[in-house]
């Protein structure tokens, strides 16, 4: 019984975490969401900017997920001027959007 | 000693306004950035935007040049300026006279009314003193009559002068509107064509913003006619969802004057198209 029941948990949270991810995607490539190809290159999208470094490895260079949410929530907070919209801030993404975003960039 | 003390202050507020407020410096420091950044750019050639860059479509575009989109713009404008008979019997002539017609007068500080005037404002401002109504400042006729004149003062150098109190405090706001980040996206002017010019946001390539102002009114095939400037810097506004303001504002003249300044020593090319 405990077996068919953590068995269905884990099946259940993988689901949920793919279709979190698949979200982030959408979220990270849609113009009127994160649109961050326009700055980004990211997994060799096509039309992608180069005002920004481009987004690879980011599991094993933002290994504390905090940090990658802060840096897209308010990357004002590190570095005054950059050209890197507020997403958290001002409102242009929701904390849980920008989450979804994060599991997105895992992948990468 | 107080008042020792005083005019030590009263130095000090003077030299640090002395010294923020130098249009002159500015603009040396302006160009000398777009210069280093693109040392392959011959100086005259900032006035084509990102056709100076990218050699691709600097092609297609002086292909498009051959039988350009603006040519019908101009032909009604030529009819508009030359044929219109306002009401009290007047036409654009009478305001027109002398060097007026030509770009190379514009902008400028009119220090009687203390405000810049450009030459979209003084078409509708001939109008409105023949008792016309002003036309729309962004596109339609008043572009039309704007990419003929334009047409004609091809070549001329553009030299705005700044100088007096009221016309540097005019430079200033424009400078300030130009450094300021605004809307939801968070972008000054200076971000996208200063910081990151030559650099692409997807497809496009950011134009530096010296020789800005050279080029207009421009035909965009995104707009599909004729736009002036202030259409322009609306366009820019909401791509950073910020509100954007009234053509001829006191903001969008100030920074069409502050946009001007630094382009001094190039030259007319408009009307010109952009994609
Ligand atoms: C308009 C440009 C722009 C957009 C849009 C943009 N970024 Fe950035 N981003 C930057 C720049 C520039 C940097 C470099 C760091 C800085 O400027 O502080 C950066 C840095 C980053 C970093 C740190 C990268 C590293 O290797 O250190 C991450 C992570 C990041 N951005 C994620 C995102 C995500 C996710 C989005 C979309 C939701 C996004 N960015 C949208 C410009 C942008
Ligand atoms: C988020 C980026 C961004 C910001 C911020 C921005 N622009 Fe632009 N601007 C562009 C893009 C993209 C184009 C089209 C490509 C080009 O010519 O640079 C453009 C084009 C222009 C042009 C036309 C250039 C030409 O050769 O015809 C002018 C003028 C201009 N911008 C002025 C401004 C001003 C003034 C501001 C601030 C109020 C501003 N821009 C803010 C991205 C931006």
């Amino acid at each position: 019984m405990l077996i068919v029941l953590l068995l269905c948990t884990n099946v259940w949270a993988g689901g949920v975490l793919e279709q979190r991810v698949a979200a982030g995607k959408r979220l990270t490539l849609d113009r009127k969401m994160g649109n961050c190809l326009a700055c980004h290159a990211i997994d060799n999208g096509p039309f992608s900017g180069n005002t920004a470094p481009p987004l690879f490895s980011m599991k094993s260079r933002f290994p504390d997920k905090k940090k990658l949410v802060a840096q897209i929530s308010n990357p004002l907070a590190n570095n005054r001027d950059t050209i890197m919209p507020p997403f958290g801030l001002h409102g242009i993404l929701t904390e849980d959007q920008i989450h979804k975003i994060v599991e997105y960039l895992y992948t990468l | 000693m107080c008042l020792r003390i005083f005019s030590v202050i009263f130095i000090c507020c003077f030299l640090s306004c002395a010294v923020w407020a130098d249009p002159a410096s500015d603009q040396t420091a302006f160009k000398n950035y777009f210069y280093k950044k693109f040392p392959e750019i011959p100086v005259g050639d900032f006035i084509n935007g990102v056709y100076a860059i990218d050699q691709t479509r600097r092609q297609q575009w002086l292909e498009i040049e051959e039988f350009p989109p603006y040519d019908i713009a101009i032909d009604e404008g030529e009819i508009l300026f030359n044929e219109t008979v306002f009401s009290d019997g007047s036409s654009y002539s009478d305001c027109f006279v002398d060097g007026k017609r030509s770009k190379k007068n514009y902008p400028y500080f009119d220090v009687n009314r203390n405000t810049v005037v450009t030459l979209e404002l003084a078409i509708n401002d001939c109008r409105v003193s023949h008792g016309e109504q002003p036309l729309k400042y962004k596109t339609g006729d008043i572009a039309k009559i704007s990419a003929y004149l334009a047409l004609h003062s091809r070549g001329e150098i553009i030299e705005v002068e700044v100088s007096g109190e009221a016309a540097i405090n005019a430079y200033e706001q424009g400078k300030k509107y130009y450094y300021s980040k605004r809307g939801q996206l968070n972008f000054a002017c200076v971000d996208c064509h200063v910081a990151s010019s030559g650099m692409r946001i997807r497809a496009e390539i950011l134009s530096p913003s010296l020789g800005h102002v050279s080029n207009f009114p421009v035909y965009r095939f995104k707009w599909g006619s004729i736009g002036t400037l202030h259409r322009r810097f609306s366009g820019c506004n909401s791509q950073v969802r910020a509100k954007p303001l009234a053509g001829q504002s006191e903001q969008y003249k100030n920074l069409e004057y502050f946009l001007s300044y630094m382009s001094n020593g190039l030259k007319f090319n408009g009307p010109s198209t952009r994609r």
